[in-house]
């Protein structure tokens, strides 16, 4: 087998996994698949092991379940297929387990998994040890999902990890420094401008629309996204300053949505709480100075220190607004080339 | 009455020696809220603002009766430190801090739960029951004191929506922020739970965003409970594309979960009026 290692699920089905017979055959399929891109992740890696004769396969996985609060075992004997459909389908095909947060996953709760599963004897010892390992892991690099799909059992009655992913937890970065190392060179799926982006720290995400948005806070952002769309505009961008920006990072934050070329109008909306609206109007002429603002740019400013961010803005020949839902539109009108 | 803090509270602030901490108690007694003390191990024994600083929680609590906490501790540290207020039993404890491991938060919510203390948050502007008490770091001008129950998972949707509120001449009885991250202290469910008990209480604005489920379990327990008082609820993030953090670490659509849309389809069934702009949530808490 010769199988794409990419930061992204689903490989097998958009083409990342191929089998070969000979060495010739693999050859082949090594080439065919090195360099191609598999769900917009460039392949630069492969891994190439033994074909599996295969008699069954499981899923198991870790996963984070955010009401119970805890990580959650799932396992199934309905492996190698969308999980979520399973769950949602036959939810009753899928064993869950919680785990005591901050306790291990203990070898005699794997062994009654095993047997929940199907298996006896040597075998329950087997999976259990692997399900065991699988936590662990899991939990000393603090994952948000941990699973292999398909768990293969072989017609010789072995268990192998056909397939194992994990996603670690960005947060916990700072304890994972070998990780990070590791892995630096790996960020294929950001474009150039979300690298720049969190170079800077920002919250972006490219869109494929052409209203360049920044705000400060997640959830406004969001909203203003949904907003724009709502009155018939089409968002470029996410972009989040986060609380209490100064002049600086509001700068940064108009430098990198500008650099996309597909931004046609620049929306800008602060509900100022820490961050101060005079900070905010400071960044944005830093940016007109230093780049000219290219694009016409609507600004919503309402907030802490609001009269003097105005003040600034109208000196210096900006208009702004005060409502969410006018400045939207506005920004929607100039997109669509209006004066 | 209103919920979880009020004039009642007497909260201590660890790291109040940092800049977020030092800032934030000036604004916070400012406002009239009870801070009695301030924690940064090796500090102790200086003040801040007029305030007490202590090198442990034991410590401050002993000596200043303390029975709320806020945490401005940075991430890698702040696991300690909330765990040091959950040892005490401080309650509420509202932890501002943002980057959190989840590893981290759920162990700090299974011993809260253990030690029965409320932790508002991680990642959250914090709670205020405005004219009583604000433990957190939104701008207090923007609130009043009114009969609607506000809870949020985002920070300045939170303010946007409790500004409109007071334009609207609705006052609030408590508003807080759930908190970002995808581990929190409190749901949705919590919160209406304490709504429904609360008198002065009236009626509750859900603002809610993608990712996990808390706004279906929320729908789900208001359905079930005939729940007595009008809600109305905003989702964040219908544009919002799947595998893509929005910011927040708990904003992300992970496979099928978490869309906004089956949140805002869930909230409808359940009889909650969805408001599809901030603004509108007002609109339809007027109307009766």
């Amino acid at each position: 087998m010769v199988k794409a290692q990419v930061l992204v699920a689903g490989r097998g089905k958009a083409g990342g996994i191929k089998l070969a017979d000979t060495p010739d055959d693999a050859e082949k399929a090594a080439s065919a698949i090195l360099g191609s891109k598999i769900k917009g992740e460039k392949v630069t890696t492969l891994l190439v092991e033994k074909k599996l004769a295969i008699a069954r396969e499981l899923y198991v996985g870790l996963v984070v379940d955010r009401s119970a609060k805890c990580y959650t075992l799932l396992a199934s004997q309905v492996g190698g297929v969308d999980i979520e459909e399973v769950a949602q389908k036959t939810p009753e095909k899928i064993i869950k387990r919680p785990l005591e947060p901050g306790r291990a996953f203990e070898g005699f709760q794997a062994r009654e998994l095993a047997q929940s599963l199907g298996y006896k004897g040597t075998q329950v010892v087997e999976l259990s040890a692997f399900i065991t390992e699988l936590c662990s892991m899991a939990t000393e690099y603090d994952s948000e999902l941990t699973e292999s799909n398909p768990m293969v059992e072989t017609e010789a009655g072995e268990f192998v990890a056909a397939d194992l992913r994990m996603i670690v937890d960005d947060n916990s970065l700072f304890r994972h420094k070998p990780l990070l190392e590791e892995t630096r060179d790996v960020e294929h799926e950001l474009s150039p401008l979300e690298v720049k982006a969190r170079e800077k720290g920002l919250a972006y995400v490219e869109l494929d629309g052409d209203v360049g948005i920044v705000g400060n806070g997640a959830g406004l952002v969001m909203a203003t996204l949904d907003m724009i769309q709502d009155y018939g505009g089409r968002p470029a961008n996410f972009c989040d300053v986060g609380g209490g920006a100064s002049a600086q990072r509001i700068a940064d934050a108009l430098e990198v949505v500008l650099g996309n070329p597909k931004v046609k109008a620049l929306f800008l909306n602060i509900m100022g709480g820490i961050t101060r609206c005079d900070e905010v109007s400071k960044g944005l002429l830093e940016v007109r100075e230093k780049m000219g603002l290219t694009k016409p740019t609507v600004i919503r400013l309402v907030g802490t220190n609001e009269e003097e961010g105005r003040k600034i803005l109208q000196d210096a020949g900006i208009p702004s607004l005060e409502t969410m839902e006018d400045a939207a539109a506005r920004a929607v009108e100039l997109a669509k080339g209006a004066k | 009455m209103a919920i979880l803090v009020g004039s009642g509270t007497k909260a201590i602030v660890q790291n109040i020696t940092g800049s977020q901490g030092t800032f934030h108690t000036k604004l916070m007694l400012g406002y009239g809220t009870k801070i009695v003390g301030g924690v940064t191990p090796g500090k102790g024994g200086r003040q801040v603002e007029g305030v007490p600083v202590f090198d442990t929680v034991n410590e401050a609590v002993s000596k200043t009766g303390a029975n709320a906490s806020i945490i401005f501790v940075p991430a890698p540290f702040a696991r300690d430190a909330t765990l040091e207020a959950v040892s005490h039993g401080l309650n509420p404890i509202v932890v501002i801090t943002e980057g959190i491991p989840v590893r981290d938060s759920m162990d700090l919510m299974a011993r809260a739960k253990e030690k029965g203390c409320v932790i508002v948050g991680p990642n959250t502007p914090g709670i205020i029951t405005p004219g009583e008490c604000k433990l957190g770091i939104m701008p207090s001008h923007l609130f009043k004191r009114g009969e609607v129950g506000l809870a949020s998972r985002s920070g300045t949707l939170t303010y946007e929506i409790a500004a409109s509120l007071s334009r609207a001449s609705l006052g609030q009885s408590t508003c807080l922020g759930l908190g970002g991250d995808p581990i929190v202290g409190l749901s949705f469910v919590d919160i209406l739970e304490m709504f429904r008990k609360d008198p002065e209480t009236k009626s509750v604005a859900l603002v809610g965003e993608i990712g996990g489920n808390a706004e279906e379990l929320a729908a789900q327990y208001i359905k079930e409970t005939k729940y007595p008082k009008p809600v109305a609820a905003y989702v964040a993030g219908r544009t919002a594309p799947p595998g893509k953090r929005m910011g927040h670490a708990g904003a992300i659509i992970m496979g099928k979960t978490g869309t906004a849309e089956s949140k805002l389809e869930a909230l409808k069934a359940a009889g909650v009026k969805v408001a599809l702009k901030p603004g509108e949530i007002a609109t339809l808490l007027s109307k009766k």
